[in-house]
């Protein structure tokens, strides 16, 4: 998804005068063209996440469309109260792309992992967040909606899905419907989900966008038994289902990365069987869910 | 004249204050002639131009003076005096700390310190870009320059050559007592800012250093000043930084300002 994000993005600062790439000293290799080419357009502002995002709020008070891009934790968890005040509360037109998602960097430990994010990010209000599962799909996700004037998060993943879909910021896509566990698989959960639910009879609902959520796509299956697949800390999704109808009752399983610091290193593989969200331990969860 | 008028202005916050049972006062009186000189001297800004691509920028960082920044729109008519009036109260347009979406003339909502400096950094740098001569004036306070992000600001103002923005300090020294900014002046200059010293309450001062400044480098104006200036009780007076007058108090203070 990087290497997409610097396509998708170049074109963009090529394209569109009003757009400011802010880098925080990372990605810079990848963007010395842009930079060279738009120097007052394209920055490698420096490590100093809080002023940048306040900065970028500046630069859309002025009539700009930033983009600010870092790692994960340092762009959400670190300058969480400019992200609260400058972007949410003044509802500015400010792009956030994070890369290193959940556990991506295994081998660096807990303070460059984020599976928080989307959880923090979720509470406040007017903050839009979508979570690509392809590289296509980013190319999609962020040129419709880059320019839609509300702050707006893209989680960059290094792992993806085996394919794209048409993806459409705001809707879900209903990939296939069969028997009386709905599944709904969050960005690059996806392929892992249709590996485990391997000729089982299940609905699946593909989902990119955590927020504003696409409650009327699974109202229909809301009689049936939901399981929620997401690769971050479990919950946002649900919650999003029941601030839209807080009386309902309803069968929700919801599986994510569990509330825990992951102190073991090695790869993303690795982190994701030790805590149950590879396709082996997904497939025994469903099997259970269907059994119920 | 402008003393009467700065001190009607001042009459008129301790009004809305006292009416509201809120507000932070000193802070107000702090910076009512700094904020007084911004709204009437070179700066471009008035009723007319509020909305207009051409005004230069007023960000009030320290949100917590919105006492003095609102009775200075009132005077310039940007809002009614019966909106000042209302000052925090439930439908008010007004609150502690002025939000832009409710007040005309309000350029950020601020409040959260260290905020409005790394903003004003951004209309800076958005107004390069687009080539437009736009000023930015942001004022900030002592003890708000504590915050990483003021410092994070004056690398970025001083990297990217921002002489299109004037960051006016209020030095009334409330900070002091929990860490000292001494020699102030050297540690902006050194952070490559072109800076100014002056008393903060001397109108023909802060107007100077408004129409002067380096090519090339931010402009950061040390206004020295008291705070709770006007009002004797008040003046360095921490017990007044988040107080109300009593009805007695009011009549007293009114009396002083006459």
């Amino acid at each position: 998804m990087r290497k997409q994000f610097v396509e998708t993005v170049s074109k963009i600062i090529e394209d569109d005068e009003k757009a400011v790439l802010l880098l925080g000293d990372i990605g810079v290799y990848g963007f010395r063209d842009v930079i060279s080419r738009f120097p007052d357009r394209a920055y490698n502002i420096g490590i100093l996440e809080q002023s940048t995002i306040s900065l970028s709020a500046g630069l859309s008070l002025f009539g700009l469309v930033p983009i600010v891009h870092t790692i994960a934790p340092f762009i959400v968890e670190r300058s969480l109260e400019q992200i609260k005040v400058d972007l949410c509360y003044q509802n500015l037109g400010v792009n956030l792309v994070s890369i290193g998602a959940s556990y991506d960097y295994a081998g660096l430990g807990c303070t460059h992992h984020c599976p928080a994010d989307v959880s923090i990010l979720n509470e406040i209000p007017n903050m839009q967040i979508v979570v690509p599962g392809h590289p296509k799909e980013f190319d999609q996700l962020f040129t419709q909606n880059y320019n839609n004037k509300s702050p707006t998060y893209f989680r960059l993943s290094e792992s993806s899905n085996n394919k794209p879909y048409d993806t459409e910021f705001g809707c879900n896509i209903i990939l296939q419907e069969k028997g009386d566990v709905v599944i709904l698989a969050i960005g690059p959960m996806l392929s892992i989900v249709l590996d485990a639910a391997y000729e089982l009879d299940v609905t699946i609902i593909y989902c990119t966008t955590i927020k504003p959520f696409d409650f009327l796509s699974i109202k229909p299956f809301l009689n049936k038994k939901i399981l929620i697949i997401e690769p971050y800390y479990s919950g946002p999704i649900l919650l999003n289902i029941l601030r839209e109808n807080n009386n309902l009752v309803g069968d929700f399983t919801s599986i994510g990365v569990p509330n825990k610091f992951i102190n073991k290193y090695g790869s993303k593989d690795d982190i994701d069987q030790m805590i149950g969200l590879d396709s082996r331990s997904i497939r025994k969860k469903i099997i259970e869910k269907i059994n119920e | 004249m402008s003393k009467k008028r700065i001190n009607d202005i001042k009459i008129n916050m301790l009004k809305a204050s006292y009416a509201a049972g809120e507000g932070h006062l000193a802070s107000s009186l702090s910076v009512t002639d700094i904020l007084f000189v911004l709204y009437n001297s070179s700066v471009k800004i008035s009723l007319d131009l509020i909305d207009s691509n051409d005004r230069d920028f007023i960000i009030l960082s320290k949100g917590h003076a919105s006492l003095a920044h609102a009775a200075i729109l009132a005077d310039k008519k940007i809002i009614t005096k019966g909106q000042l009036i209302s000052f925090c109260s439930h439908n008010s347009i007004l609150g502690g700390h002025l939000d832009r979406d409710k007040v005309p003339g309000v350029e950020a909502s601020t409040g959260s310190l260290g905020h409005g400096i790394s903003m004003s950094i951004g209309i800076a740098i958005g107004a390069k870009i687009q080539k437009k001569p736009n000023k930015i004036f942001v004022l900030v306070g002592d003890g708000e320059s504590n915050e990483g992000t003021f410092w994070e600001s004056m690398l970025l103002g001083a990297q990217h050559n921002l002489d299109n923005l004037y960051c006016i300090i209020d030095y009334n020294r409330s900070n002091d007592r929990a860490i000292k900014l001494d020699s102030f002046e050297d540690k902006l200059s050194a952070f490559g800012w072109d800076v100014e010293v002056i008393d903060g309450h001397s109108h023909i001062e802060i107007a100077t250093a408004l129409m002067k400044n380096s090519p090339g480098k931010p402009k950061a104006i040390i206004a020295n000043t008291i705070k709770g200036f006007g009002i004797k009780e008040m003046e360095n007076n921490p017990a007044w930084h988040h107080k109300v007058p009593s009805s007695d108090e009011l009549i007293s203070m009114i009396d002083e300002l006459s």
